[in-house]
C-alpha cells in the first residue's frame, strides 16, 4: 500500500486551501503545508505571536530573533503582512477573522472533539499554547495527524480519552491513510489509498466509518520525507 | 520637572519591588524577552514571586533562572513544558510540589492581561469551554454558545522589552518584540521598559507603539545588571 509519508500528508492538505484565506498553521507538521500550496493560490500565513502574512525561512544569514513565528523559527514576511501585538492577534482568532486552522492532533472524535495538548507525559509540564484558541474559534478546523499510534492504536475514536482541546471544532482529517470528513453523521471518508482495503482502514478506526460516493484513491506526488 | 523615566540601571529600576510581587515578563519564541531585568530582578532577590510569563520553559528566556533560585511561588502561562527529555526547572520545582501552575490558552492569557490593564474586571470567552482547563468556571450562553468567565490578571511588577524608548517612556518594537509586552505594561502599577536605544529626541506620535504613560521606567541595555 502506498502510505502517505508526513511531507506528502502536508502537500495534500495543501490542495484544499483556497485562494484568499487567512490561515494559521501548527507546529510540526502543519506548518510544512506552506510548503505544498498550489502556485497562483494568494494566502496569508497568521501566526499567534501577531504575525499575519509569514514567509518562507530565513536564510541563516538574514534570521533576526524578533521575526519568528509560534513555532520560534526565524521567518521571512511576505508582501502586504503585517504585525500586531498579542492581546490582538488572538482578538483576530476569537473574533472570527481566522479562515482555517490546521492543527497536529493526538486524537480525534467522530463528533468532531479534538485532543492535541496533552498527552499526560509523566513529569513533563503541559503546554497548551494557542491551541484551544484556534482550535474553538477559527473558522474551521481542519487536522493532519498519523491515522494509527505508533503501537498501531486508533486515534480517530467514538470519543476522545486524552484531555480535549475544544468540543466539535473539527471539520476535516488528512492522515497518512484517508481523507475523512467529520459531519454531522460521523467520519465520511472521501479519499483513501491504493491498496487498503476499507475493511482494513476501518480496523485501524475506532470510529465506525462511512464513505463518500464519489471516494476516491488518496494520492500524492514522491515527496521526501521531512527531516 | 521635566518628565525623564530613564533610570541609570537595572537595579535602580527595581529598587522598590517587594516579596510577594505578581511579575509580568514579556516575551515569545525568541523577540522581546527582557533578559537583562530578570537577571536584575533575581539580584535583587525579591521572594515568593508569582511570575505571568507566556511560557516557564523557553529555552531563550531568563526566566528559568529566578525558578531556579528559588525566588518563585507560582507560574501563570500557557505553555510550562520543557522541549528537553531532562526536565526544566520549572518542571522539577512544579513535580516536588513547590511551585504552582496555572496553565491557561494563550489567548485568554493575553486577553485577562488586557483586561487588567483596561479597567474589565472579567468577561466571558468560548474558549477552553469543556476543557480541563474551564473546569469549575460559570458558564453562560451567548448567541448559542457556551462561554467560560475569565477573570482580569493585575500585578505590580511589568517587565517588558522594547527596541526603542524616549525620556517620556514612549516605545518602538521590532518585528514581532511586542507580543505580550503591551498589554503587560497596561496591567502592572510598575512597568519597566528594556530597551536596545534610549533616543534623546521624543519618538514621532505617529511611531509610538506603546503610549509613554504605561512605562514608568526605562532601563537601556548593556546597564550593568547589578551595579551597585
Amino acid at each position: 500500500m502506498q502510505r502517505l509519508n508526513r511531507r506528502q500528508m502536508a502537500w495534500r492538505a495543501a490542495q484544499d486551501v483556497a485562494d484568499g484565506m487567512v490561515v494559521n498553521l501548527g507546529i510540526g507538521l502543519p506548518v510544512m503545508v506552506a510548503d505544498h500550496l498550489p502556485s497562483g493560490r494568494d494566502v496569508f500565513i497568521h501566526s499567534e505571536n501577531g504575525v499575519i502574512g509569514a514567509g518562507p525561512l530565513a536564510a541563516p544569514e538574514r534570521a533576526d530573533a524578533d521575526l519568528v513565528d509560534a513555532g520560534s523559527r526565524r521567518i521571512t514576511l511576505r508582501a502586504g503582512a503585517s504585525i500586531v501585538d498579542s492581546a490582538s492577534s488572538f482578538a483576530m482568532i476569537r473574533g472570527g477573522h481566522i479562515d482555517l486552522t490546521i492543527l497536529g492532533a493526538f486524537q480525534v472524535a467522530a463528533n468532531g472533539d479534538l485532543a492535541n495538548w496533552d498527552m499526560r507525559v509523566p513529569d513533563k509540564g503541559p503546554l497548551v499554547g494557542g491551541a484551544m484558541d484556534l482550535a474553538a474559534c477559527a473558522r474551521a478546523t481542519w487536522v493532519i495527524m498519523e491515522h494509527a499510534t505508533r503501537s498501531g492504536g486508533p486515534r480517530l475514536l467514538p470519543r476522545c480519552t486524552l484531555p480535549l482541546t475544544a468540543l466539535g471544532c473539527v471539520r476535516r482529517v488528512y492522515t497518512d491513510l484517508a481523507v475523512i470528513e467529520v459531519t454531522a453523521d460521523g467520519l465520511l471518508v472521501h479519499e483513501l489509498i491504493d491498496g487498503l482495503s476499507r475493511a482494513e482502514l476501518q480496523a485501524r478506526t475506532g470510529a465506525t466509518l462511512r464513505y463518500a460516493p464519489a471516494c476516491r484513491a488518496l494520492r500524492a506526488p514522491p515527496l521526501a520525507e521531512a527531516g | 520637572m521635566a518628565i525623564d523615566k530613564r533610570v541609570a540601571s537595572a537595579a535602580e529600576a527595581l529598587r522598590d519591588v517587594r516579596d510577594g510581587a505578581v511579575v509580568f515578563i514579556s516575551g515569545f519564541g525568541g523577540a522581546g524577552f527582557p533578559n537583562v531585568m530578570i537577571r536584575a530582578l533575581r539580584a535583587h532577590g525579591a521572594r515568593e514571586l508569582t511570575l505571568v510569563v507566556n511560557s516557564a520553559t523557553h529555552r531563550y528566556s531568563a526566566t528559568h533562572e529566578l525558578i531556579e533560585a528559588g525566588l518563585v511561588e507560582k507560574v501563570i502561562c500557557s505553555a510550562a513544558r520543557g522541549r528537553d527529555k531532562e526536565l526544566s526547572p520549572f518542571e522539577k520545582l512544579w513535580k516536588q510540589g513547590k511551585i504552582a501552575l496555572e496553565c491557561v490558552p494563550q489567548g485568554n492569557f493575553a486577553e485577562r492581561i488586557r483586561a487588567g490593564g483596561a479597567g474589565i474586571p472579567a468577561f466571558y470567552s468560548p474558549v477552553g469551554v469543556g476543557t480541563e482547563l474551564a473546569a469549575g468556571k460559570e458558564v453562560r450562553r451567548f448567541a448559542g454558545r457556551d462561554c467560560a468567565l475569565e477573570t482580569a490578571i493585575a500585578g505590580d511588577l511589568a517587565l517588558i522589552r522594547a527596541d526603542t524608548a524616549d525620556r517620556y517612556g514612549n516605545l518602538t518594537f521590532r518585528h514581532a518584540q511586542a507580543n505580550f509586552g503591551p498589554v503587560m505594561a497596561t496591567a502592572a502599577k510598575l512597568a519597566i521598559a528594556e530597551v536596545r536605544a534610549t533616543l534623546d529626541d521624543a519618538i514621532p506620535p505617529e511611531r509610538v507603539q506603546l503610549p509613554g504613560l504605561y512605562i514608568d521606567r526605562v532601563v537601556t541595555e548593556g546597564t550593568p545588571a547589578c551595579s551597585a
